[in-house]
């Protein structure tokens, strides 16, 4: 029995009652299940849906053009690590996402400062920002391309481009949130501004730009995609437009699930930092 | 009532003080707000105070008549209506680093711990850090918080981060002490060893302390004077001086003598309109 792993061997250890060594490990592990049940909850839904979908897509005979069952996706998937197809178009595309984040959210970061900090600053830019952000930046795309051409360039520049707004507004919304009291402390104390926005304001703000970089990531896949889409040589969103051309719809979705794990990983990534940089916070500011 | 005879006993007994430059001095101060729809409001009237050097004052009064905005003008982070004031004999024109300052609520930097916190004058200030630090540590230790250095603010109680926030008031070795009902969001056991505690923190530090409190009694248990202030416009109605033996402990709220000055209070504030 000591072989069977994982909910199953759970669901038995809750039934029978624990046998000597082992037994009180499973009673352990049991006894921490039952206080989350979120642990066995969470994959099983997973299983779930993915055994769900195998047998609809089996039982209805639904076309592998239309719904490829998981089965053949995890072996489109096998196949186009196996080739090295997938790694080389993720290497590009996260080159285009990472290059591209960065360089927004280090303007966001410093154009956020002096719209924060500056009133004449504020009072001449800021209106234009707001006006240009109702533009759905998504559309500017075909023209970078034809401005920078189908190289990474104009890739870095739409993920940047699309993932700006939330940051910027994140920045300037988080340097603006010290609250009255430290404010009020700092000057009391003779502060100079530098310093009020060093030992106070930027602090302060963190959180919220954390919350405008977790939002940002996102976006910048977004733009890195849709670049890719709109013209390209390499990358994930250009493998799917040619896997359309070729009805390859098992290798969309494995390509699809590369995506997900990597957004999910960029995510986590910055989720870390986060903790660790504002460890003093316990609860989330939520995003804006 | 009688504005008039209010203000005839706070000039009165301002001119009673002994001679010698006081540490803080305010000749006919005023205070004026304006709010945002254009009325204006008359927050403090007229006031005439002399602290001196080594004093501890406290200031009772009801709420809303101006007590933090008195401590405000002193700190010079607002500018008042008329008036002067003076500390250690210079005008007070803005914010200076020979006061510290105590609010209400400990105002910690929640990314700094206890010790960082303490220090906080001296980074804004750009005193030398290793001097400051030893005295940050005996500062620290005074209040009964040596150990919790490295501490973050989240990790104390509301005490011991008003602690850490007197600290950082005195790291800087300002002259003046400015108290803006410091223990008002304590319960009453932490507030009356708070009460202690700053006691011997002025005893050993002799600084210049002017305490804004709501307790009638907080203020007579700890201050050499209490002055007591009308409801708006504040003006400073009545002065009297306790002349309780130091170090207090809590038994001399059980005196007659202390009861009389309490009633006392209490009567003077009543006859202002303050507790109708
Ligand atoms: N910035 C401001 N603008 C307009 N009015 C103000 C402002 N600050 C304070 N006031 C008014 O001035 C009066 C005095 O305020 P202040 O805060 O000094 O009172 P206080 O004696 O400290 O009261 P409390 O005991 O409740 O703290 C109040 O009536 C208040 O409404
Ligand atoms: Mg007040």
């Amino acid at each position: 029995m000591n072989e069977v792993s994982s909910s199953e061997t759970v669901a038995r250890a809750a039934l029978e009652k624990p046998p000597a060594v082992p037994g009180a490990l499973f009673a352990r592990l049991f006894a921490r299940v039952r206080n989350r049940p979120e642990w066995v909850c969470l994959p099983l839904t997973l299983v779930l849906v993915i055994g769900g979908w195998e047998w609809y897509v089996a039982a209805y005979k639904v076309s592998t053009l239309i719904l490829p069952p998981p089965s053949h996706i995890l072996s489109a998937l096998h196949t186009g690590l196996a080739s090295g197809v997938y790694v080389k178009a993720l290497l590009v595309t996260l080159q285009a996402i990472l290059l591209g984040f960065l360089l927004s959210a280090s303007v966001a970061f410093i154009l956020g400062t002096l719209i924060s900090q500056v009133r004449l600053i504020e009072a001449t830019i800021y209106p234009y920002v707001v006006a240009l952000q109702t533009l759905p930046k998504i559309a500017i795309a075909p023209l970078i391309l034809v401005w920078v051409g189908l190289g990474i360039e104009s890739k870095i520049i739409i993920a940047a481009l699309v993932s700006f707004f939330p940051m910027l507004v994140n920045t300037i919304v988080g340097l603006k949130s010290a609250s009255a009291d430290k404010l009020e402390l700092m000057h009391a104390l003779t502060a100079s501004r530098i310093k009020t926005f060093f030992l106070v304001k930027l602090p302060e703000a963190l959180p919220y730009i954390f919350a405008g970089l977790q939002i940002g990531i996102v976006l910048a896949v977004l733009g890195a995609i849709v670049g890719e889409f709109v013209g390209a040589k390499a990358g994930l969103g250009y493998l799917i437009i040619q896997m359309n051309y070729t009805m390859d719809v098992a290798g969309m979705f494995a390509v699809l699930v590369i995506l997900g794990v990597m957004g999910v990983v960029l995510n986590v990534l910055i989720a870390v930092l986060r903790k660790r940089v504002i460890f003093w916070q316990r609860t989330d500011v939520s995003a804006i | 009532m009688n504005v008039v005879d209010g203000l005839a006993a706070g000039r009165q007994a301002f001119g009673t003080r002994p001679a010698g430059a006081p540490t803080i001095r305010c000749l006919g101060v005023s205070k004026v707000y304006e709010t945002i729809e254009g009325e204006r409001i008359h927050a403090l009237a007229d006031i005439d105070l002399a602290v001196h050097e080594g004093e501890f004052v406290s200031v009772v009064g009801p709420s809303g008549c101006g007590k933090s905005t008195l401590l405000r003008l002193l700190a010079g982070t607002l500018p008042k209506t008329a008036g002067e004031m003076f500390l250690r004999g210079s005008p007070i024109t803005g914010p200076r680093r020979d006061i510290g300052i105590v609010f209400q609520t400990a105002t910690l930097l929640p990314w700094r711990n206890v010790l960082q916190n303490t220090l906080l004058p001296v980074d804004v200030q750009g005193l030398d850090k290793t001097t400051y630090t030893a005295r940050a540590h005996n500062l620290l230790q005074m209040v009964g918080l040596a150990g919790f250095e490295r501490k973050y603010p989240f990790e104390l109680s509301g005490g011991m981060q008003q602690r850490v926030s007197i600290t950082r008031a005195l790291v800087h070795d300002p002259a003046v002490l400015l108290m803006d009902e410091p223990f008002g969001a304590l319960d009453a056991l932490t507030r009356e060893q708070m009460n202690l505690d700053l006691q011997r923190i002025w005893a050993a530090a002799r600084k210049t302390v002017f305490l804004i409190t709501h307790s009638i009694s907080e203020a007579v248990f700890l201050a050499d004077r209490v002055l007591v202030m009308s409801a708006r416009p504040g003006r400073i109605i009545a002065e009297l001086n306790v002349n309780f033996s130091r170090p207090r402990s809590l038994d001399v709220m059980g005196t007659p003598e202390f009861g009389r000055l309490v009633t006392q209070i209490r009567h003077d504030l009543a006859a202002s309109g303050a507790l109708d």
